[in-house]
């Protein structure tokens, strides 16, 4: 069995799964209850200034019968009492010593707010800050969340303020509504922070109902921009990931990754591009506390299929394969193949290629079943068909090489290689 | 042992003649199994459809939402796509075609989700098709079944007037008269026909039998063209002794009485043998026994290999409790009084015959049915006389037309009395290709350009 304890900053977790800053670390019974499910750690929602929160909260993206592939949000941070939550913080700490106890913060934006919230938080016993420079929603208009975030003169400037005081490690979670999340991270970095998380939500529109025109979700007729987060933001939160891990500056510091993380793939993936942690929350709050057993299980079993004996033996490790568009090799040349005994004669194959792509597929018309072949010198090896086929390696993309050698773009440009002519 | 009526309750009546098919009870139910569809492109099943129904189509407009123009998509493709979602045997078309056959997987349940599209829309009677201008053409059609309903429908989309003349007192056809009510209760049936008739331009007069109060002549004068569309009608008989005796009837009659008179008037014996392996002979087995038989049994001359009916109808059989007895051929009926009493079969060894197939050959072994009814369902035959008549060009019986032409100018036809009888979703098209043909010789050889 493989060790798939997290040590980040010093924090440690018996997994790398914390529970994100929201909902369902909002007070001590869900806490609890995540930890005797087995959950490695919480960020612990959100603490600042007093707020109210409205009714409804929630919106998603339903696809093809599958709910809750996009999940969004209008809820603002913690609306309970502060003292209420350091007691509980404060129990959960002493109750599971060896869980992570990290605490998101928002203060209001001066540094004396800062201080004293840090040093209250401190008292508990949890064992690190989230410094919430995300938040897209509500908060925002008051200058915090992700205000601070999108600045990274601002939010280096609060995180001076944090370090000045903070006597626990400080874990700094970046906005994606930004062009680059690379700016706040150096500035949060050079600042002191000594640690990274993202994503935070993507500011959206779910949806917007057909009957009674207003969009979701709908708060008495009217309705606000929320937080996006759910299967749909993974793909946009990898890439995030990675930048980050590329940088130079903030790929000093752990980072621990959040996105539409909703199984052991996904996590495995997030870790892949250089997260140390991964936190959750969609995913539990769809399914509950209980998904942590196969998030455990199934990361276990491919670390001992790959023979990962900790973590830190693939973190990162898939950061250098991701290169600039102009390093890939043009002479590196696929096309796709169709195994004849394993079509099911759906026709999606072809006409996606024909409509969608290249116009490599034949069709040979029959009774009811037609048969579709590839025209390998049509096939400009995109993937596509591979991509909507509904069987399980009936389509596979077989190596063509157009040369022995690696030539990039660079390189073919220099050379004057010829262009295509069709 | 009697042959007798009312055997049970109404509340038994009501049960045993309910819809067989139950529909999906939420939209989420019928969601989850539309979602499953591939939308294949050139989809098999919609190749497999007599009609051409544009399955992934329709299967996906019920996931977005657009239930009305699903059914569109079916009813332009197929006007009676309700009762066919309910009578077809999609196992052997559009669901024995589905892709995830190929997969080992269950096939997408197309006719439920079909029956889901067209049940709400027949329910509260949308109005999905709009006639055009009226042509100035008038069009006689002799039956309202499937085929003449079709073609009417179509004739009168494009704006040709259509005067629908049928023998019975309700339209449906075979559908009304010739199948388990289980499968299509009659009020479904007449809302069917409203269904088809709302439309406009269409008139059907009840009551109006070919060859005895209206003629081919007349009508031919009365009206630009004439469709034939009346179907087969006659019990094949099946020349053995003792096919006179009382409790012997033709299941055609059996289920025509049923469907006609209502269920505690028709009377059912104890013991049932009923001679065929067709979709008539389980729909005439089945309703015996949901009549009240004791024992229904089911004689075929050969084995389940060749038996023309699907093996769902036959599990509907044997789940109904029918017993099926194979290779056995009926050689003589016995009786008592003038009353049926037993059935005697002699049982039957396939051999190849030259062609290599397989022919029942009678051997000596004989066994003997204590009964008190036999149902004969051994085919329908033709209006041979009636079409001999009218000097139309005939194969047995079966009118001969070319892309739904006669021989005669002005006179076309389709369905069972062209084809001899096959499924309702054959006689649909059948319409469609007769209402094509119509339009262009009423258009004077004008292209039609439509697409029925």
């Amino acid at each position: 069995m493989a060790d798939i304890s997290a040590n980040f900053l010093g924090i440690r977790s018996p997994n790398p799964y914390w529970l994100a800053s929201a909902p369902p670390t909002d007070k001590k019974i869900n806490v609890l209850r995540a930890f005797e499910a087995g959950w490695g750690g919480v960020v612990w929602k959100t603490l600042g200034s007093q707020v109210k929160n409205v009714s409804s909260r929630y919106s998603s993206v339903d696809y093809n019968g599958s709910r809750v592939m996009g999940f969004n949000n209008i809820e603002l941070i913690s609306d309970r009492p502060l003292d209420i939550n350091l007691k509980e913080i404060t129990e959960c700490v002493r109750l599971f010593p060896d869980r992570a106890m990290v605490v998101s913060l928002m203060a209001d934006n001066n540094r004396e707010s800062w201080h004293e919230l840090i040093k209250k938080v401190e008292d508990t016993g949890a064992h690190g800050l989230e410094l919430n420079f995300g938040c897209p929603h509500g908060m925002t208009e008051r200058g915090m969340g992700a205000a601070v975030g999108q600045d990274p003169e601002i939010a280096g400037r609060v995180v001076e303020w944090v370090m000045e005081v903070a006597n626990i490690p400080v874990i700094t979670k970046l906005t994606p509504n930004v062009h680059s999340v690379v700016p706040t991270g150096r500035a949060s970095v050079l600042a002191g922070s000594h640690a990274l998380s993202l994503i935070n939500t993507i500011q959206s529109v779910t949806g917007v109902n057909l009957d009674t025109f207003v969009p979701n979700p709908n708060v008495g007729g009217q309705s606000t921009f929320g937080g996006y987060c759910g299967p749909a933001v993974k793909p946009i939160a990898l890439k995030m990931l990675t930048t980050i891990s590329q940088d130079p500056v903030t790929a000093r510091v752990p980072i621990s990754g959040i996105g539409g993380i909703s199984t052991w793939k996904d996590a495995a993936e997030f870790m892949l591009l250089g997260a140390t942690t991964v936190q959750v929350c969609t995913a539990a709050m769809r399914y509950g506390f209980r998904i942590i057993e196969d998030l455990c299980d199934g990361l276990n079993n491919w670390m001992d299929e790959k023979g990962f004996l900790t973590i830190n033996d693939f973190i990162g490790r898939s950061v250098p394969t991701l290169t600039s568009w102009e390093e890939l090799d043009i002479n590196y040349h696929i096309v796709a193949n169709i195994n004849q005994e394993k079509c099911i004669h759906c026709g999606l194959c072809y006409i996606s290629c024909e409509d969608g792509s290249h116009q490599a597929i034949n069709l040979s018309y029959g009774s009811p079943y037609n048969t579709y072949s590839i025209k390998e010198e049509e096939c400009v090896g995109c993937n596509l068909c591979k991509l909507v086929c509904p069987v399980d390696n009936c389509i596979t993309m077989v190596e063509q090489r157009k040369g022995e050698e690696y030539v990039n773009w660079k390189e073919f440009q220099k050379r004057g290689m010829p262009l295509n002519d069709h | 042992m009697a042959v007798r009526n009312n055997r049970l309750t109404a509340e038994e009546y009501e049960q045993h003649f309910s819809d067989i098919h139950p529909p999906f009870e939420t939209k989420d139910a019928a969601m989850v199994d539309a979602n499953r569809c591939l939308f294949c492109y050139d989809a098999p099943c919609t190749k497999s459809c007599p009609t051409g129904i544009n399955v992934p189509k329709f299967i996906k407009q019920i996931t977005t939402d657009n239930l009305r123009g699903s059914a569109y998509t079916i009813f332009s493709s197929n006007i009676m796509g309700g009762g066919c979602a309910k009578v077809c045997p999609v196992e052997k078309l559009c669901e024995g075609a589905c892709v995830y056959n190929l997969m080992e997987e269950e096939a997408i349940p197309i006719a439920r989700l079909q029956r889901y599209a067209t049940e709400k829309a027949i329910e509260e009677k949308w109005q999905l098709f709009e006639r055009k201008a009226s042509i100035g053409k008038k069009v006689a059609v002799i039956g309202a079944g499937p085929a003449g309903l079709s073609c009417a429908h179509a004739l009168s989309r494009e704006g040709v007037d259509v005067t629908v003349f049928e023998k019975e007192a309700k339209g449906g056809g075979l559908m009304t008269y010739g199948i388990a009510a289980y499968k299509v209760t009659p009020q479904f049936c007449c809302d069917e026909v409203d269904f088809i008739t709302s439309l406009g331009g269409i008139e059907i007069r009840y009551g109006k039998e070919l060859g005895k109060d209206i003629t081919l002549d007349a009508l031919q004068q009365q009206y630009d063209a004439v469709y034939l569309a009346f179907g087969v009608g006659l019990a094949r008989q099946l020349y053995i002794p003792g096919e006179q005796l009382d409790g012997v009837v033709d299941a055609i009659s059996f289920i025509y009485d049923i469907r006609n008179s209502g269920y505690p008037t028709v009377p059912v014996g104890d013991q049932v043998a009923v001679i065929g392996m067709g979709m008539t002979a389980i729909d005439a087995a089945t309703q015996a026994r949901r009549l009240g038989a004791k024992e229904v049994t089911l004689v075929y001359r050969r084995t389940q290999q060749e038996m023309p009916c699907t093996e769902t109808e036959m599990n509907i059989a044997l789940l109904d409790g029918c017993k099926i007895v194979w290779l056995a051929a009926p050689t003589e009926i016995r009786g008592e009084n003038g009353k049926v009493t037993q059935l005697v079969c002699h049982m039957v060894k396939l051999e190849d015959d030259a062609n290599g197939r397989r022919q029942p050959v009678i051997t000596e072994e004989k066994i003997i049915l204590p009964v008190d009814m036999v149902i004969k369902a051994a085919g329908q035959m033709p209006y041979e006389q009636l079409v001999h008549d009218y000097q139309l060009h005939h194969n047995n019986g079966k009118i001969s037309v070319t892309n739904g032409i006669s021989n005669i100018t002005g006179v076309f036809a389709g369905g069972d009395c062209v084809n001899g009888g096959k499924e309702v979703v054959d006689a649909v098209q059948a319409g469609k290709d007769g209402a094509k043909a119509i339009l262009q010789y009423l258009l004077d050889g004008a292209q039609a350009g439509n697409n029925f």
